[in-house]
Order: structure tokens, then C-alpha cells, then sequence
């Protein structure tokens, strides 16, 4: 038997359901599938929906959160970033506003001021003025740019048209990034200057590294076209090109989602710097960001699934027991419905015999004396001695009272012991009794019919009546199997102390293989078409069990079929018929 | 040996008495209690044998009739019953207990045997 065999329920085999006019009441298949959805649905159902209910949400005020700490932290560093230039620019204007033109454009002076900011700020490499020609009419500083004309540069004129202006990160003195602010001072009518500052990116470069970053977070300045502009870790050295598009202009700070083709994907804050060229960028790695939340999402998801299977299990296994158990025991409702069905049957059977036998003896008994009074007639009368014909007339009517008398005694017998209980029998008698009933049938279809019982076999103590129900079941079966011409063997033996046995083995038609199992099952039936009930079996294994025996059947097709009970000498002291201990 | 023989069935009775007195009995036969007990009255006998169903009184009731009456009388029952309950009241009461139709020797050595005192 394959797994699927061995566990499948009984009430989803298809031969459960019986023939047509089933017994069963109720389409079990149809109330477990029915049960089984229905449960699964309404607990499934709300579970499943809450759960996605509950990722959505979750999942959002992840990504809502991540947003907005990146959107704070680009808030707060664009406002630092701000603040540096301010600060710087301020300072620069200061500077403009406490010393002339004059004084400036002393190199001596210019010096001390840019130790003085080199003090108080640091990160000024040099200070120069520029004549409104655009002539660097003072430097102060590390390179030699006194007398530059800067009249057709584009920050130059910037500055004139802006009154400030703030460069772009640039490669400088010894090859290492600086940037530059400038500021305009006007003076009198229509004349300026223009202070311009040199700055290292060291001061600059510290607002970034400082910066607690979560997610992998890399925190740069790009300019508008892409190019970096501040040490990034992630996306390539200072002056090479972002490998994020340049995100759109926007006023206040964003954050966005991008994602690179086939790698991973990005969460970018940035924030245009107002007044400059750069765009501060924040870039974090989506999944480093979305860690926690995906082992989250896949504890959830996991305990999604371990609930749905327990769910299902649970209630797969439960509802299958439970229409199981239905099943069962409405099979054994049934059952017990036909056994006292039977056990009527019979009662009303046997009564209706036992009431016929005792009428017609009366008669039989008058025909009895009758005759026997003619046959004493002829023995004490010479008159009629002589005759041997009238004689033997009388001889055969008594003979066949005699038989009458037989049958009926048989019968009242029969009847007699039917509401007994345990008695203590001989069990070739018993046998005999019940095998007087089909003594003509056998002979009519010649079937030879062996009774072998040991000399001393003891006697036992059963119940008459249902041992008897038993044989005449039993060997009832036999002559349908044979049909005729064959043989009933019935032999009892000794199994030790306790138990005895008796077989019955007819030289039959034999059951097949796949039925053995079967046919002590209530209703299964090889006779449907005679009106067959399938109880007989059902009802003899019953009976033995209530008289604390056991039976097993052995059979071969074409060859026989041989039914082996195993009974008890004495009955034990049972309350259930249910409890038969086996050996 | 006098025996009276009680069955509601007449021509059975009358018959069965004919061959017992073929046998060198002496019967006579009642067919209900009141014939029987006028009998018992009137006439003595050793063995009484009873029909155990009969209409109005059945022979275990006719029985303790008659026992106050004849106290030393013997007993057979004859049934054609073959009932539980007769053959318990029969078999504890010590009596013989015959089927019908009866064996009229068995009969005979019943007769012989309860009058003999071995049993009833």
C-alpha cells in the first residue's frame, strides 16, 4: 500500500459511499472539502490581509523615515555649507568695509590680513585686490599673481554683475583643490574693487567627513554638470564625473530614489547650494538603508507562511478526524440499527417457528397414538397380526411421525436456546442441531458434509443460540460458494488451554484477493443482485466477538474458502461486547 | 399400576390411555383439571401424568392440586411446547419431562420408573 493508501481517510474511499440507496446519510467528501475551505477561508483570509495590511505600512514608514532623515541630514549640511560661505564672505567684507582701498592695496597690509585670517579662520592660502580693469593691483600669498589681468575672465565679471561671487572647486596651488570667494567694494561714484580669497578644501572637506552617515552614506559636492568637487567614497575622486545623473533643480532640499541599471539601487538627498555651483549630494545605499526592514520583512513573511501551513495543517488534520469519527459513527449507527433489525428478525422468526412446531405437534402427537394404538391392535389382536401389509402401512406412518417429530424438536430447539445466555454445551451436538437444519439441502445439492471432533474434547461454555447463528451463517455461505458437488469440512480442535477452535472449509468458488479484507465489513456483499444485505458476515463477526472469540478467513479463488474461529472455553466477565483480547 | 393421564387433547389422551392399558396399565384420562381432581378424588393412583399446558390450569398448578390431595403421588410432565421456562420448572421440581409425540415405551419406562420411586 503506497503512503497515500495507508493514511487516506476511510470516508474519501469512493466504495464507502455504498450502493445506490446508501446508508450513509450524509456526502462526507463533499462536507470535509466543504469544512476544510470554509475554515481556511475565514482564517486565512483576515491573517493574509492584515499581513500585507501590515508590510504595506510598515514598509512605507520605512522608506518614509529613510527619506526623512536623509532629507534632515541634507537640510542640516546644506545650512552648514551655507554658513561656511556666509562666514567667509562676511569676513571678506569685513575686511572691505574696515580698510580703504588704499590701505588694501598695500601687499604689507594685505599680508597681515591674511595672517590675521589665516588665524582666526584658517584655510586662506592668499588674498589679492583687483582694480576695476580687472588688474590685480595687490596679492598677498603663496603664487605670484601680482599684476593678473582677470578683465575677460567669466567669475571677474560675474562678481562685478553679482557683487560676490564663490568658485567652483578647482586644482591649485601644488596640484591640491582650493576654491576661491570674491567680493566687490564699491566706492564713490561708480568705482569698486574686488577682494578675492583663496581657499584650501581642508575646512571645506571636514563639514562632510563629519557627517554621520547611515546606509553606506556618501556625503559630496557636485557642480551642475556632474563633476565632483569634494572627496566621495563611493563614487569616484574629486574632479571626475558623477556616475548619477545631475538631479533637477530645486529650491529645497529632495530626495529621491535611483536606481543603476542592473546594480543597486540609490536613495540620493541633495540640495542646490544657492549663490554657488554646487549641489550637495547624499547618496545611500538602498539596501544597507532597507536592511533591518528586510530581515524584518522576511521574519514576516516567514511567519506568514509557518502560520498558513500550521492553519492548513491544523485544520486539515482536524476537520479529516473529525468527519472521520462522523463517518464511523454513523457506519456504526447503522450497524447497530441492522444488527437489532436482525436479532428482531430472528426473535420474530424464531417465535413465528416455535409457534407453528407447537401447533403441528399436536396433531403429530394424535397421528402418533392413533397409529400406534393400530400397530398395538395388530401385536395384541390375532385378528389383524397376520396382516403384514396393513402392518407395514402403519409402520410407515409411524416412521414418518417420527420424522415430523424431528423436525419439529429441532426447530423448538432452536427457538428454545435463541435467548439464552451462556451455557455449558457439547459441541458436537451443537453442531449436529444446526447442521439438522440443512441435512436435505446438502444432500439435494450433493455436498458431503465432514464433522471431525476430537473423542474428549471438553466441554464449553458459550452462548448456544449465537454459536449455532454462527454455524448456519457460515455453512449457508459454504453451499453458495460450492453451489454443488463439494465438500464442507467442519473440524474442531484444541488450542491450548484457554482456547478452542473450529474450522469450517468448503471446497467453494473461494474470494478474491482484494474482497478478504472486506467481507466482514457491514454491507459488503457479493449477492446484491439476490437481495444480499452484506450483514451476514458483518453480524457472525459480531457475534463472535461478543462471545469473546475471534475469526480469520483464508482463501483461495477456485480452490475454497476456509473460516477459522477462535473461542474461548469459558467466557470472560465482559461488559462491552467491543473488547476481544487476541492471541 | 394405575396411572391418570391430564391432556386438554382428547382424542390424544383417550388414546394414549388405550395403549398404556394394552401394556398392563390401568389409565384413566381427564382433560382439564376439574375432570382430573374429581378422579384424584374418587379413585387412587400411582402416577399422575400431566399436560404442562393447559386452559384454565396448567399441570404445575394441577400438580400442587393434587399434591394436597394425594401428597405420595408421582409425577410426569408431557409438553409440546418444548418452552424454557416449562422445562426449568420441570427439571428443578425433580419431575421427568417428556416431548410430544411421546415414545409409548419411553413413556413406559418413565411410568415404571417414577412409580418405582427413582424419580418424582
Amino acid at each position: 500500500m503506497s503512503i497515500i493508501e495507508r493514511y487516506k481517510p476511510a470516508f474519501l474511499d469512493s466504495s464507502a459511499q455504498g450502493p445506490k440507496g446508501s446508508r450513509h446519510t450524509l456526502n462526507y467528501k463533499k462536507i470535509w472539502q466543504m469544512v476544510i475551505f470554509l475554515t481556511a477561508a475565514v482564517t486565512l483570509v483576515p491573517l493574509i490581509t492584515i499581513t500585507m495590511l501590515d508590510y504595506n505600512v510598515t514598509q512605507k514608514s520605512i522608506e518614509s523615515e529613510i527619506s526623512l532623515r536623509t532629507r534632515r541630514t541634507v537640510s542640516n549640511t546644506k545650512r552648514t555649507i551655507v554658513s561656511f560661505f556666509s562666514a567667509r564672505r562676511s569676513a571678506l567684507d569685513f575686511i572691505v568695509h574696515d580698510n580703504d582701498i588704499s590701505v588694501l592695496s598695500n601687499t604689507n597690509r594685505l599680508e597681515e590680513i591674511l595672517n590675521d585670517l589665516e588665524i582666526s579662520f584658517g584655510g586662506f592660502v592668499d588674498l589679492g585686490v583687483i582694480n576695476d580693469k580687472g588688474v590685480q593691483i595687490a596679492y598677498s600669498g603663496a603664487y605670484n599673481l601680482g599684476g593678473k589681468d582677470y578683465s575677460d575672465q567669466a567669475w571677474f565679471n560675474r562678481v562685478v554683475d553679482m557683487g560676490v561671487y564663490k568658485s567652483e572647486v578647482f586644482l591649485g596651488f601644488r596640484n591640491k583643490p582650493h576654491l576661491v570667494i570674491a567680493v566687490k567694494c564699491e566706492f564713490g561714484e561708480s568705482g569698486f574693487y574686488v577682494l578675492r580669497a583663496t581657499l584650501d578644501t581642508d575646512q571645506f572637506n571636514d563639514i562632510f567627513a563629519t557627517l554621520e552617515l547611515n546606509g553606506e552614506g556618501d556625503a559630496f559636492l557636485i557642480n551642475h554638470e556632474g563633476v565632483i568637487q569634494t572627496p566621495s567614497r563611493y563614487q569616484g575622486d574629486v574632479f571626475s564625473t558623477v556616475s548619477i545623473l545631475v538631479p533637477p533643480y530645486s529650491d529645497y532640499t529632495q530626495v529621491q530614489e535611483y536606481r543603476q541599471e542592473d546594480k543597486e539601487q540609490f536613495i540620493v538627498g541633495y540640495a542646490y547650494i544657492p549663490d554657488t555651483n554646487f549641489i550637495l549630494m547624499i547618496v545611500k545605499q538602498k539596501a544597507a538603508l532597507m536592511k533591518s526592514w528586510y530581515a524584518t520583512r522576511s521574519n514576516l513573511i516567514g511567519f506568514l507562511l509557518l502560520s498558513i501551513t500550521l492553519i492548513l495543517g491544523v485544520i486539515v488534520l482536524g476537520t479529516t478526524y473529525l468527519v472521520n469519527q462522523m463517518f464511523f459513527s454513523d457506519r456504526k449507527r447503522a450497524m447497530v440499527m441492522h444488527r437489532i433489525e436482525y436479532d428482531n428478525k430472528l426473535s420474530t422468526v424464531g417465535r413465528l417457528a416455535a409457534g407453528v412446531a407447537h401447533e403441528i405437534n399436536n396433531p403429530l402427537a394424535i397421528i402418533n397414538e392413533k397409529a400406534g394404538l393400530i400397530k398395538d391392535l395388530f401385536v395384541y389382536r390375532e385378528k389383524y397380526s397376520g396382516d403384514d401389509k396393513l402392518m407395514g402401512l402403519v409402520e410407515s406412518v409411524l416412521s414418518s411421525v417420527t420424522r415430523c417429530g424431528t423436525i419439529t424438536k429441532r426447530l423448538l430447539n432452536f427457538a428454545r436456546h435463541m435467548d439464552e445466555s451462556f451455557q455449558t454445551v457439547d459441541i458436537k451436538t451443537v453442531i449436529k442441531e444446526a447442521l439438522g437444519f440443512l441435512v436435505k439441502e446438502a444432500e439435494y445439492r450433493s455436498i458431503e458434509i465432514v464433522v471431525t471432533v476430537p473423542e474428549e474434547f471438553p466441554e464449553v461454555e458459550c452462548d448456544r443460540g449465537k454459536l449455532q447463528q454462527v454455524l448456519l451463517n457460515i455453512v449457508n455461505n459454504a453451499f453458495s460458494a460450492i453451489g454443488s458437488e463439494g465438500r464442507l469440512t467442519i473440524e474442531v480442535q484444541t488450542k491450548n488451554e484457554q482456547f478452542w477452535i473450529l474450522t469450517l472449509a468448503d471446497t467453494g468458488c473461494g474470494i478474491p484477493e482484494k474482497d478478504i479484507e472486506m467481507i466482514f465489513e457491514p454491507f459488503y456483499t457479493s449477492k446484491l443482485d439476490q437481495g444480499g444485505t452484506g450483514l451476514g458476515l458483518s453480524i457472525t463477526y459480531q457475534l463472535i466477538e461478543e462471545a469473546g472469540g475471534f475469526i480469520k478467513v483464508e482463501s483461495e479463488v477456485g480452490r475454497g474458502t476456509s473460516f477459522i474461529i477462535t473461542m474461548p472455553f469459558k467466557p470472560k466477565k465482559r461488559k462491552e461486547a467491543n473488547t476481544c483480547e487476541s492471541f | 399400576m394405575r396411572v391418570l393421564l391430564v391432556d386438554d387433547e382428547v382424542e390424544y389422551v383417550a388414546t394414549l390411555a388405550e395403549r398404556l392399558s394394552f401394556r398392563g396399565v390401568e389409565a384413566r384420562w381427564a382433560s382439564n383439571a376439574k375432570e382430573a381432581l374429581a378422579y384424584i378424588n374418587q379413585e387412587p393412583f400411582d402416577v399422575a401424568v400431566l399436560d404442562v399446558k393447559m386452559p384454565k390450569m396448567g399441570g404445575i398448578e394441577l400438580k400442587r392440586r393434587i399434591e394436597e390431595i394425594a401428597p405420595g403421588m408421582r409425577f410426569i410432565y408431557l409438553t409440546g411446547h418444548g418452552s424454557e421456562d416449562d422445562y426449568k420448572k420441570g427439571i428443578t421440581d425433580g419431575i421427568s419431562y417428556l416431548i410430544k409425540p411421546v415414545d409409548i415405551d419411553q413413556l413406559m419406562k418413565v411410568i415404571n420408573q417414577a412409580a418405582a420411586g427413582r424419580i418424582g
